[in-house]
């Protein structure tokens, strides 16, 4: 068992919602009528937990829906996920955030519904941050865009301070992205691909971190994926800025000469960058630079992804790989990697009172049983995900979830959904 | 690589070059004759599928089938796949069902192309022919343009006319907006492999991004670039370079990077001007040098036809690669 105040032997009882027993192995007697799963060789943890997936519900039905993301998110161990507000219509009010909760009832996972930080999504004027807040909304994202208009941005942060919100912003400069597809440089030169620059992230990144430090806001940033934005972060740490950062799976285990043949699995934004840019990303990992493996999953149907490069939707699947591709590609204990995935992300998501804390009696049953050694081909038709945009696809991975248990119901045993 | 299909320059090779140079010079032939027709692929289906407006290359491509005897199915579209819900996948692939052999491809972005050739080769055994993929590749423009320098300097200068090949040692500038250029890309790739010497000359700002692995020099000086080289090779300036700032003005860029009148003054004697087209009068090259004798702009054109022929006539015809 691996929680945060670290590793040891035990058996788990679970009884309703809550742990009501830990004990060490062999010591606890079996009740009759106990569901006994087998952890084996496994690592029982508190469950992942996502600051960064795209559920598609309401509006995007044909790529996900909340019903089968859950499913996704359950079975790559994850048992709580932010879930973005980038729907139809965007979540910029108190009336969608609702439905989006009403529509969470009977997922396979706790989902928190973000908000918007602009109205409609568009980067305009302010959405009503506190009457989503009102609704349990913790954090607040434009997420897909910026908030191009910095003094929107410091409105925003300063706005954000009463309400022990989170700002999180997705870092590229609009005016400096373009219409790239890819990361600017010698790959995007010889395939003839508008690019997207690094420097459009690190621009933004920049900026936000100085008017977080203006403003004493709470800032969050969405999958960080260039040294340079790395290197600020490690800047504005080191003198206090309420920060905190995420990478994506994606962006620790590709590079951008995936994007060779042309397969539009590969386009993303921010886009697969530089071998430079990644190994820049790894080092901030171990160093605690980065706080939270974050998946932005992001399913599309494949009518959005079976034309061209530039037309392409951008965005990959994670929910149900992430693990694996962390335990595969990243070289971390898995200490590290389950702080990375379960308990800073919770903290960061505000989700401490039932997510990703230790695992003691009385604790809420959100449980993961990861088996680190567990190797297994992702096989884009057997996921769970409406969608199919992984892109993993037929790469060899050591590490899944075996059992997910969410308030105590075991909602994934042996890498099988229960419902 | 892919063989079977024209994707880029690098599917052919040295050699393949070489072999597609021969079998053009046959094809000029065939241009001459009062009924300008052979019956290689007679009963074999061309279809244009022309995603980006391009009247030119098209009714290149489509004369050359034609002079082939294939029959010639004929697909444009400017608006984007996406805009009428059909995937670009299910385009292609509810044209393949029609029955083709062979797809030439113009798309405005780079590697449509090689996703087709991926798509069609899940259903049979049509081939693709790149006829221009965003800023990527222009493969046969590429070969037009070897052949045109081939067959210029060997009718025109006695040097010329006894070297094995005709590109070897050349120094070739290549001139203007590269970053947003097919025809740059495939004519770098093409000039290297047999032999020439590549120079680009270009601001900053038209460059690509990068230019790590490219077989060229780099030079911000027309002036000192021209009388050094045998082809000057102009690009097409578009006017939307302007209003997205890589250049101020059209003025300053004709004074700095277009081929003016005084400025071609400074070309050797035996120097050949050549530009892609559509040319820009006044703009990239005077008009006075376009229509001069060293410009081979319209000779470009009509070689066009016996390359797309001898491409053609080599995935079609034969069944064997190009570049094998």
């Amino acid at each position: 068992m691996l929680d945060q105040t670290g590793a040891r032997r035990a058996d788990v009882l679970v009884k309703g919602d809550v742990v009501s027993e830990v004990a060490l192995p062999g010591e606890l007697g079996r009740p009759a009528g106990a569901l006994v799963l087998d952890a084996e060789g496994c690592v029982v943890a508190p469950g992942l937990v996502d600051l960064h997936c795209h559920l598609r519900e309401p509006g995007g039905e044909e790529a996900e829906t909340i019903e089968t993301g859950s499913r996704a998110a359950a079975l790559g161990g994850y048992t709580a996920v932010v879930a973005m507000p980038n729907t139809e219509p965007a979540a910029s009010s108190a009336a969608v955030v609702r439905h989006v909760l009403q529509l969470s009832r009977g997922a396979l996972c706790e989902v928190h519904p973000a908000g918007t930080i602009t109205d409609g999504r568009l980067g305009r004027s302010l959405a009503n941050l506190a009457e989503m807040a009102a609704e349990g909304v913790r954090i607040f994202t434009d997420d897909g865009n910026a908030v191009a208009d910095p003094a929107l941005m410091r409105r925003a942060m300063e706005y954000s301070r009463s309400l022990g919100a989170v700002i999180a912003d997705h870092c590229e400069d609009p005016a400096l992205t373009g219409d790239g597809c890819m990361n600017e440089g010698a790959v995007s030169s010889l395939l003839g691909l508008p690019g997207r620059p690094g420097v459009a992230e690190e621009v933004m990144v920049l900026r936000d971190l100085a008017l977080a430090r203006a403003t004493g806001a709470r800032l969050h940033l969405l999958h960080v994926s260039t040294a340079g934005a790395v290197a600020a972060v490690r800047a504005a740490k080191a003198v206090g800025v309420a920060v905190t950062a995420e990478a994506t799976p994606h962006h620790l285990a590709l590079e951008e000469d995936c994007v060779a043949g042309y397969d539009t699995s590969y386009k993303v934004n921010p886009p697969l960058r530089s071998h430079d840019d990644r190994s820049a990303l790894l080092e901030a990992l171990a160093q605690g630079v980065v706080d939270a493996i974050a998946t932005d999953h992001a399913p599309h149907p494949p009518e959005a992804k079976q034309v061209s490069f530039c037309e392409a939707a951008p965005g990959m699947l994670g929910l149900e790989t992430a693990f694996g591709v962390a335990s595969t590609c990243l070289g971390l204990p898995i200490d590290r990697v389950l702080a990375l995935m379960s308990w800073q992300p919770a903290a960061i998501a505000g989700l401490t009172g039932t997510q990703g804390g230790p695992v003691v009696p009385g604790a809420a049953a959100n449980l993961c049983v990861l088996d680190p050694a567990r190797r297994w081909t992702v096989v884009p038709s057997a996921l769970a995900s409406r969608s199919r945009n992984t892109p993993f696809a037929g790469r060899q991975l050591v590490g899944r979830a075996r059992h997910t248990v969410l308030a105590g119901e075991p909602v994934v045993v042996a890498e099988e959904a229960q419902r | 690589m892919s063989g079977r299909h024209l994707l880029g320059v690098a599917d052919l090779g040295t050699e393949g070059i070489d072999e597609l140079l021969r079998l053009a010079d046959t094809f000029v032939e065939v241009g001459r004759r009062p009924i300008p027709r052979v019956a290689a692929l007679r009963g074999k289906t061309v279809v244009s599928a022309f995603f980006e407006s391009s009247t030119r290359t098209r009714l290149s491509f489509e004369t050359a089938a034609k002079r082939l005897s294939a029959d010639v199915m004929t697909f444009t579209s400017s608006s984007s796949s996406l805009n009428k819900g059909e995937s670009l996948r299910d385009t292609v692939l509810t044209i393949e069902a029609m029955g083709a052999d062979a797809f030439v491809v113009r798309h405005s972005c780079a590697g449509v192309p090689s996703q087709v050739a991926g798509w069609l080769g899940e259903v049979g055994e049509a081939v693709v022919v790149n006829a221009g993929d965003g800023a990527h590749e222009h493969p046969t423009q590429a070969l037009l343009d070897c052949f045109t320098i081939t067959r210029e300097r060997r009718a025109r200068f006695a040097s010329a006319a006894t070297r094995p090949r005709a590109l070897e040692g050349l120094h070739i500038a290549i001139v203007g907006d590269i970053r947003h250029s097919r025809v740059a890309r495939s004519d770098v790739l093409a000039f290297n492999a047999l032999g020439a010497e590549v120079t680009l000359v270009a601001p900053p700002t038209l460059l690509p991004p990068s230019l790590e692995g490219w077989p060229v020099a780099l030079s911000h000086d027309l002036e000192a670039v021209l009388p050094k080289c045998d082809v000057a090779y102009l690009l097409r300036l578009q006017n939307e370079r302007m209003t997205e700032q890589f250049v101020p003005s059209l003025h300053e860029y004709t004074a700095t990077y277009g081929l003016t009148a005084s400025r071609a003054r400074l070309l050797g004697p035996e120097t050949l001007v050549m530009h892609p087209g559509p040319v820009r009068r006044g703009i990239e090259i005077a008009a006075e040098v376009a229509d001069s004798p060293r410009s081979v702009i319209t000779t470009q054109v009509a070689n066009g036809v016996a390359v797309r022929m001898a491409v053609l006539y080599h995935l079609l015809g034969s069944g064997a690669p190009v570049g094998a």
